[in-house]
């Protein structure tokens, strides 16, 4: 990626936030700011006076244990939706890809400058997690600085596949079922809320393979200062070959849309 | 002097009192949903599921029980039906507004219907009625998951249900209000930044007693007047409050069914 | 209150509707007689939608007297609708469902049975030549199509007056053929027809008579006939010169014909005799590119009656 060709493609991307990123702004900060103070601290107190929370959450308070998880989901659900109606729409509404495509830009750098896209808008959004983390000193470390590009990481592994499956479909009636079977289960089971220990077995072998469970590792771990380099390198090398794959997919989704 | 019976006549409109055909709507809904968008309406039972099974397994054992109104309950059943009263809310604004919105703007339905015999009070009504029955879906979808996963604490519970359709038609009712006034899909952006507080801080997650001082912050969200009646109602008990729970939902959904039929009558019968 | 069938279906006496400050009718007197085709001419913003409206009770009338089928209505719009079809100047067909269900449902509004709704759509669809399309969704007709589609729905509860906005505008001509047409089928039918357009030969088509209206003011009134005679000589000349020449090639034909109109791209000579004002022309050594000799139309009175023309 990063020639010129693709970045051309981005900036049509970036030009169109730069109408709406007020109010995209204030979502992306007040939504991890709410949900931190009221499952954060709220559901925080109730869990931290019971007493198998403590080794439940290897020694973190449930703030603690949360928050980090924040910057991982945050950065799946801005980078999904992104891969989906955005993407149907470039190809069939609005029809900006084949705009694109019909100046001198390749199919391929149509779809490297939409990933490039992504991994910039996941940036931005976990930004704005990481500023409200560090309004708080359970959660103001250095870390935060490692954190962000891993939250960004887990965006595009979620982005780039799924922009693929996108580019081959007709309609978005099938978008919605993304949401509810795929995106929610692994907000909810993920290992966000609550170690995936709890989980019974089978589930918890299968929250271990999804990206997300991944990325809030990492996020953790680095917010932390906790994480091992032999094991932060498994969790790096599964979101990246989910992002590679799914880019390299998408050169192929993409080309066959443009050529039709 | 204003008799009782004259009362709801005086605050209550024309345009709503004049309603006669609201079920057309509804026919319309059936219409268009026997084409196909039953699967979408049947997805949406798999999220209670979800919800119910991640506070089952994980959330559960991570707080343990819970201390409100001076006895202790299990923490799943403490948040289900909280659960419960949100999925109704969450159901019936997503019909009213966002699917509202596109029948409104785009697809002219309503300017459709008012040139027939119908009236604005008649497409408030069946519209609200829609978004008020979609809600009672997914809350009784709910209901049955939470008893299928024995999170259901009495015999009572089964009165969560007329309690979760009054919220969706409260909710319906200021969604479909609020849309009214909606100029483009951009303001829809807005709408997170007022539900999820709701959601957050309705006494949802935590008892009301959590919040100390500012109990009177949360008594404002019209969540939690539901959340406090299913709570109280999964555990079989009752309550002199919920005479208090139930004029905020009631009037919460008059002023909306009211203030939607004069918008529609303002925005398409200028 | 039922009506005799002779009275009026629609009387309108000094009819006003503003918006804000903003005049949009302007004190309009119309009387549209059963079995009547009454067609409303005149250019964009010229009120003949706001009044449309009103005729149709989904828009209160601000100031003036409004009465259809005797009916007020301020009070009675319920009423006067389910006796009236609507063709609104843009379809509001619902795009989430086939164009059959379209047709079922609006009958539904209407408290019409089911099955007849039904049979009505059916028939109704083989009136507008689009039963192949009964199970097909709205979004992939074309607009000719879709409007034929609105025609049909706005029949599906017999109505006794169908009012039409603009019903052939943005048509290729083959599709506004088609239209015009099946809404003459319904004028034999003896539906009253009420119209707007600001197409003159739609006009003369369709109407057995109309107001010419601008400015939210009606300007003139008649049958199409009597107007061109009245307000125009029988034929038209319609001279073009080199662009940017008019003004002065014009100066050289003084006398020539009844009456003159210089347009940006042609000149127009009004003249009972067209054939001759040409030899003339030519007499006077004036060489046009091109020539033409037609009838006059209701464009022409239009021009004659507001100096401008209808379709800018
Ligand atoms: N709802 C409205 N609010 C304000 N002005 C309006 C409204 N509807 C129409 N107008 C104005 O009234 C004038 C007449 O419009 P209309 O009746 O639609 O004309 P026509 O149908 O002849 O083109 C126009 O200038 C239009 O802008
Ligand atoms: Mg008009």
């Amino acid at each position: 990626m990063g020639t010129p060709a693709t970045v051309r493609a981005w900036e049509s991307h970036f030009t169109l936030y730069r109408t709406i990123w007020k109010s995209n702004m204030l979502g992306a900060f007040l939504q991890p700011l709410l949900y931190l103070v009221g499952m954060g601290l709220g559901v925080g107190a109730l869990v931290d006076r019971g007493d198998n929370a403590e080794n439940l959450l290897d020694g973190l308070t449930y703030f603690q244990f949360l928050a980090p998880g924040l910057l991982a989901t945050t950065a799946m659900m801005v980078c999904t939706n992104e891969a989906m109606w955005p993407v149907m729409g470039g190809f069939k509404w609005m029809r900006g890809f084949h705009a694109q495509a019909a100046s001198p830009l390749s199919p391929g750098e149509v779809a490297g400058g939409l990933a490039l896209w992504h991994a910039t808008k996941g940036l931005i959004s976990v930004t704005g997690v990481a500023a409200v983390l560090a309004l708080f000193a359970e959660t103001r470390s250095f870390g935060l600085l490692l954190a962000v590009p891993f939250g960004a990481l887990t965006g595009v592994a979620f982005a780039a596949p799924l922009t693929a499956w996108s580019a081959t479909r007709e309609s978005d009636n099938s978008f919605p079922a993304i949401n509810r079977f795929i995106i929610m289960p692994l907000f909810l089971f993920g290992g966000a809320f609550y170690p995936i220990s709890q989980l019974p077995n089978w589930m918890e072998s299968i929250a271990k393979v999804t990206p997300l469970w991944h990325g809030v590792e990492l996020c953790r771990g680095a917010v932390h200062g906790r994480l091992g380099v032999g094991e932060a390198l498994v969790h790096i090398a599964v979101l990246v070959s989910l992002a590679l794959v799914g880019w390299l997919a998408a050169r192929i989704t993409f080309a066959r849309k443009l050529a039709a | 002097m204003i008799t009782l019976a004259g009362l709801p006549l005086r605050i209550v409109p024309v345009q709503v009192m004049q309603a006669t055909r609201p079920h057309r709507m509804l026919e319309r809904q059936w219409m268009v949903n026997r084409a196909g968008g039953w699967m979408v309406l049947l997805s949406g039972f798999f999220e209670p599921l979800f919800y119910l099974l991640s506070i089952r397994v994980g959330f559960g054992a991570l707080v343990g029980d819970v201390e409100d109104g001076g006895r202790l309950i299990p923490y799943a059943e403490f948040v289900a039906p909280a659960l419960m009263a949100a999925s109704a809310m969450n159901g019936a604004l997503y019909e009213s507004t966002m699917n509202v919105f596109f029948r409104l703007k785009y697809d002219k339905v309503y300017d459709a219907a008012l040139a027939t015999p119908l009236t604005s009070g008649d497409v408030a009504l069946g519209e609200i009625g829609y978004a008020t029955i979609r809600g009672a879906l997914y809350s009784s979808a709910f209901l049955v998951t939470m008893w299928a996963l024995g999170m259901t604490s009495s015999a009572w519970a089964i009165g969560m249900l007329p309690v979760a359709i009054l919220i969706s038609f409260a909710f319906s009712a200021i969604g479909m209000a609020a849309t009214t006034y909606m100029r483009s899909w951009a303001d829809f952006e807005y709408v997170p930044s007022i539900m999820l507080p709701m959601f957050l801080f309705s006494a949802t997650f935590y008892p009301l007693s959590s919040y100390g001082d500012w109990q009177w912050v949360v008594q404002i969200s019209p969540l939690y007047h539901g959340v406090a009646m299913t709570r109280s109602l999964n555990l079989g008990e009752w309550s002199w409050a919920f005479g208090g729970h139930l004029v905020v939902l009631v009037a919460m959904a008059l002023f909306g069914v009211t203030l939607t039929a004069k918008r529609i009558e303002r925005l398409l019968l200028p | 209150m039922p009506t005799d069938s002779n009275a009026p279906l629609i009387t309108a006496e000094h009819l006003v509707k503003r918006f804000g400050d903003f005049v949009a009718v302007d004190g309009i007197d119309v009387e549209v007689p059963r079995g009547e085709s009454f067609g409303f001419l005149g250019p964009n913003g010229a009120g003949k939608s706001s009044t449309m409206r009103m005729i149709g009770c989904v828009s209160p009338v601000t100031e003036g007297r409004l009465r259809i089928f005797g009916l007020d209505p301020a009070t009675d719009g319920k009423q006067i609708r389910s006796r009236m079809g609507v063709v609104p100047q843009m379809d509001q067909l619902d795009e989430q469902l086939t164009v059959e269900d379209n047709m079922i449902l609006y009958g539904r509004y209407f408290d019409i049975p089911r099955a007849e709704c039904k049979r009505r759509a059916k028939e109704l669809l083989e009136f507008v030549q689009l039963t192949d399309r009964a199970k097909s969704k709205i979004e992939p007709l074309s607009g000719g199509m879709k409007r034929r589609v609105t025609i049909a729905r706005s029949l599906i509860n017999e109505p006794e007056l169908l009012l039409l906005d603009e019903p052939t505008t943005g048509l290729d001509p083959q599709a506004r053929h088609v239209l015009w047409d099946r809404l003459y089928r319904l004028k034999q039918r003896g539906v009253t027809l009420v119209l707007t357009t600001h197409y003159m030969d739609e006009a003369e088509q369709l109407c057995d008579r109309l107001v010419v209206m601008d400015q939210g003011k009606i300007v003139a009134m008649g049958s199409p006939r009597e107007l061109i005679e009245k307000h125009s000589p029988r034929e038209v000349l319609e001279l073009r010169y080199p662009a940017g020449t008019n003004d002065e090639r014009a100066s050289d034909l003084d006398g020539v014909g009844n009456r003159r109109e210089v347009l940006p791209d042609r000149v127009l000579i009004y003249a009972d005799d067209g054939e001759a004002a040409l030899a003339e022309v030519h007499r006077r050594g004036s060489r046009p590119e091109s020539a033409l000799v037609r009838r006059s139309s209701l464009e022409d009175v239009f021009l004659r009656l507001t100096g401008r023309s209808l379709v800018d």
